[in-house]
């Protein structure tokens, strides 16, 4: 064999995980790392909530439970729960037998899934390459995942507005107004990555008008149902809404964040469709197989025996709950700080939002100063994750904020 | 009001889980699978390995674990171990620093990003023309998971010689020679699915002679390291030769088989480049590539696995809890063959206990075959393979007799 390899034409590629990475490296007593995506508590870690912790246990020492292959679509009773999670136990669409879902690794493998049979299937071409629109920002994987199954042609709708610090639903009805016919929309439920902005429940409904005045197709993605409001049921409102109004859509959940189990990749994929229900989920089945061939059962299994028992149910939400206030908390002691310390900046857009995400509105030099000089890493775009601040680094947060702020950067 | 999925077309089912889906429904008592590619104890049980449940257990109990999302490429010391148990604890070229690894969902998933990564940059960028060969016949998954990411020529090599129920060495050969230089082939490391004919070491050295010269690429599907023969270093032979002889190659493990965790997902794509430079530039695309297809792989099989691998005394039980498994199998195989002999059954039925691993490749024609399903309610794929270890102690008799009449009655 010549003395090249084979791997020659293979470019180097710098990892998305270089910020994790020199965080890592970093030994200023003082560092604190905002960019993560996973919740971590008041003591700076992520935890297994209590219940995750004792059902796995009872897991591990189950003598009826086998290793069996797993269903390619995943474990019914999950997909039942997470479901009926998304779309509410008494959905019409559940009764009239209109949707069904997958199980899959994690929140990405739901959306690399779905982009594969929208690829496959959408408005019956067999290689459907968009257009797609996603939200701008949006998670920096979200556009390559669409790629990676064909769907070459990726357009963004406005979502931040930089002005006021919040999203602006003006921008978003009119880019929607103006896509083209039946494109397909990426739309977060709640929870968006990474600016943690919401639209109220009316704006909702003007975004679903557009969506079915111009035939356009919902992808939500929900990826932490329950932290945002606090209520299970409110940050899913707007998958529910446009159910009602008779849309077919796809739904992309994560149960990473709200049960702690990022690690074992508890995904679903939920499909609501007007007809042809077994068609696509053989299609789906297909799929599934060229990916994982069928999905780990681990973390599944925690959350189908949580979702299915009521007395584990009420535990659950309430725990729940609790993040999702912490994560105000934080929001509003932050604020606070900020606001005494001084200065010509309003705050309020912090605390409009709810979830782990908050974007705020730093450019990039406050950015860099934030990270190099003060050892606190943020995302480049100034978005933050504010579960990872706590008592202990509150105050130096906020000041440090406070001084890239007021510095001429 | 029309879907928009309206004229999605119904795919169809997948042979063996069909097959499975039958064999449930059928109220025979004494109805046998030999469809699934499972392993079962002798009460025709699933079976959790003693070291997997004292393993999970102490995960369970753990709490100074991390419970963050795994790194993209998965669980260091699970992809180092594993690694190491295909090429060898002292491997030269695991000592070169040039060998990687991606901790991936399953052997699927190992396949997968093998195959999305040489599609995107070997023999050229996004060469979608590079031919990849895979055996024929080899698992009915092989050609979708490379066809889905982006190979536009998929062809069969030669491989089962039906006439005379073994390896057509010759065909293979042939098949190496003729194909263009570059192209992809997907070698099975051991236990070859579904045939359980694999070449002889001298064998391997001449499919690895045509290889080096043309330049042909090694992807190895390695499932059933230590099921096969029982002994972890004797099944990774053919992948540690093709590593000695200085190929550059991939190589696809599983450990559903050999740990019983087909519910995890515990597989680990083995990556042997020429140097340490070349082999980052491989892992740094495939860690974007793992990022838009599951962005980071499942804890609790890798973790389980690296324990094991990691800790004397549980690698120690794991070995012999893997060799009882591959032990069952290799008595099956000689009870069968036995009481074919013993019952006369016209033919030869060395093979049997020639081939390894969990499957036989009978020689029933699909007359036979459907014979025994839907007479004897004996289940087993149209292709005449059975799985071994859906035999046991209780029914082995039923079903040697019923190949027997199935032989003697039908052409």
């Amino acid at each position: 064999m010549s003395a090249r390899s084979v791997f020659d034409g293979a470019v180097f590629m710098p990892s998305q995980r270089k910020l994790l990475e020199d965080f890592k490296r970093d030994t200023h007593p003082d560092k604190v790392n905002l960019a993560g995506r996973e919740y971590v508590g008041e003591h700076g870690h992520t935890t297994w909530l209590p219940l995750v912790r004792k059902i796995k246990q009872q897991i591990a020492t189950d003598p009826t439970l086998t290793p069996e292959h797993p269903p390619i679509l995943g474990i019914p009773e999950f997909t039942r729960r997470a479901t009926e999670l998304a779309l509410g136990k008494d959905s019409p669409a559940i009764m009239e037998s209109r949707v069904f879902g997958v199980q899959t690794v994690g929140c990405t493998g739901a959306v690399r899934l779905g982009a594969e049979l929208l690829r496959s299937c959408y408005c019956s071409s067999s290689s459907w390459s968009g257009p797609i629109l996603l939200s701008s920002p949006c998670d920096d994987s979200l556009a390559g995942t669409f790629k990676a199954a064909g769907i070459e042609d990726v357009q963004y709708y406005r979502y931040w507005d930089a002005e006021s610090n919040g999203v602006c639903v003006e921008n978003i009805v009119h880019d929607l107004e103006n896509a083209p016919e039946q494109c397909v929309v990426v739309l977060f439920a709640s929870g968006h990555r990474p600016t943690g902005a919401e639209l109220s429940q009316e704006d909702w409904k003007r975004v679903a008008e557009v969506m079915v005045k111009r035939q356009l197709f919902p992808f939500f993605l929900i990826p932490a149902q329950g932290l945002c409001s606090g209520s299970l049921e409110q940050d899913a409102w707007p998958i529910r809404h446009c159910v009602s109004l008779g849309l077919e859509l796809l739904c992309a959940q994560s149960f990473s964040h709200n049960f702690g189990l990022y690690g074992e990749r508890v995904g679903h994929l939920l499909y609501v469709l007007k007809q042809n229900l077994l068609a696509v989920q053989s299609q789906a089945e297909k799929f599934v197989q060229t990916l994982w061939s069928c999905p780990p059962m681990e973390g599944a299994r925690v959350v189908a025996t949580v979702l299915s028992n009521p007395a584990h149910l009420v535990d659950w939400q309430e725990s729940v709950k609790a993040i999702a206030e912490r994560c105000m908390l934080i929001r509003e002691r932050l604020r606070e700080r900020l606001r005494l310390l001084g200065g010509p900046w309003h705050w309020d857009h912090i605390i409009k939002p709810g979830g782990l995400y908050c974007s705020f509105g730093l450019n990039t030099q406050q950015v860099e100063f934030l990270v190099q000089k003060k050892h606190i890493y943020l995302l480049p775009n100034g978005c933050l994750n504010v579960s990872a601040i706590n008592s202990r680094n509150l105050d130096y947060v906020a000041e440090s904020i406070h001084q890239a702020l007021s510095s001429k950067l | 009001i029309m879907s928009i999925f309206g004229e999605v077309p119904q795919a169809a089912p997948v042979a063996v889980f069909k097959l499975t889906a039958d064999f449930r429904e059928d109220q025979n008592p004494r109805k046998v699978n030999l469809g699934v590619g499972a392993y079962r104890t002798d009460e025709c049980q699933p079976w959790v390995l003693p070291v997997v449940r004292k393993v999970e257990k102490m995960i369970a109990d753990d709490h100074s674990l991390n419970h963050e999302y795994l790194p993209i490429l998965g669980l260091p010391e699970f992809r180092s171990s594993s690694s190491k148990i295909a090429l060898g604890e002292d491997s030269p070229a695991i000592k070169d620093n040039r060998v990687g690894a991606v901790q991936c969902l399953g052997g699927t998933g190992a396949l997968k990003i093998g195959a999305e990564f040489l599609r995107r940059w070997y023999n050229g960028t996004d060469n979608t023309k590079t031919p990849v060969y895979v055996s024929a016949p080899t698992w009915e998954n092989h050609n979708a998971v490379f066809s889905n990411a982006g190979f536009e020529d998929i062809r069969p090599y030669k491989y089962w010689d039906a006439g005379k129920r073994g390896l057509d060495l010759e065909g293979f050969l042939g098949d190496l020679e003729s194909a263009p230089d570059h192209s992809i082939f997907v070698l099975h490391a051991c236990a070859h699915n579904p045939t359980g004919t694999d070449p002889t070491q001298d064998q391997w050295k001449q499919i690895a002679d045509v290889m080096m010269r043309k330049s042909l690429f090694a992807f190895f599907d390695s499932a059933y390291q230590g099921f096969a023969s029982g002994n972890l270093d004797k099944d990774a032979w053919a992948v540690r030769y093709f590593v000695s002889q200085g190929f550059e190659l991939f190589c696809a493990q599983s450990f559903s088989k050999n740990f019983g965790l087909y519910n995890e997902r515990v597989g680990n794509l083995t990556v042997v480049a020429k140097d340490q430079d070349n082999l980052n530039r491989v892992l740094s695309q495939m860690e974007k590539i793992v990022r838009i297809t599951w962005s980071n792989p499942p804890s609790q099989g890798a973790r389980l696995v690296a324990i094991t691998l990691n800790t004397p005394e549980l690698f120690a039980e794991w070995k012999d809890n893997v060799k009882t498994m591959a032990d069952r199998v290799l008595l099956m195989r000689a009870q069968l063959k036995e009481k074919l002999k013993a019952l006369g059954t016209p033919g030869t039925w060395e093979h049997i206990t020639e081939q390894i691993g969990m499957f036989s490749f009978t020689g029933l024609n699909p007359k036979q075959v459907e014979y025994l399903v839907k007479e004897k309610h004996i289940y087993l794929m149209a292709s005449g393979r059975i799985n071994m270890c859906g035999l046991t102690t209780k029914n082995i008799d039923y079903v040697a007799e019923s190949i027997h009449e199935a032989v003697t009655t039908v052409q």
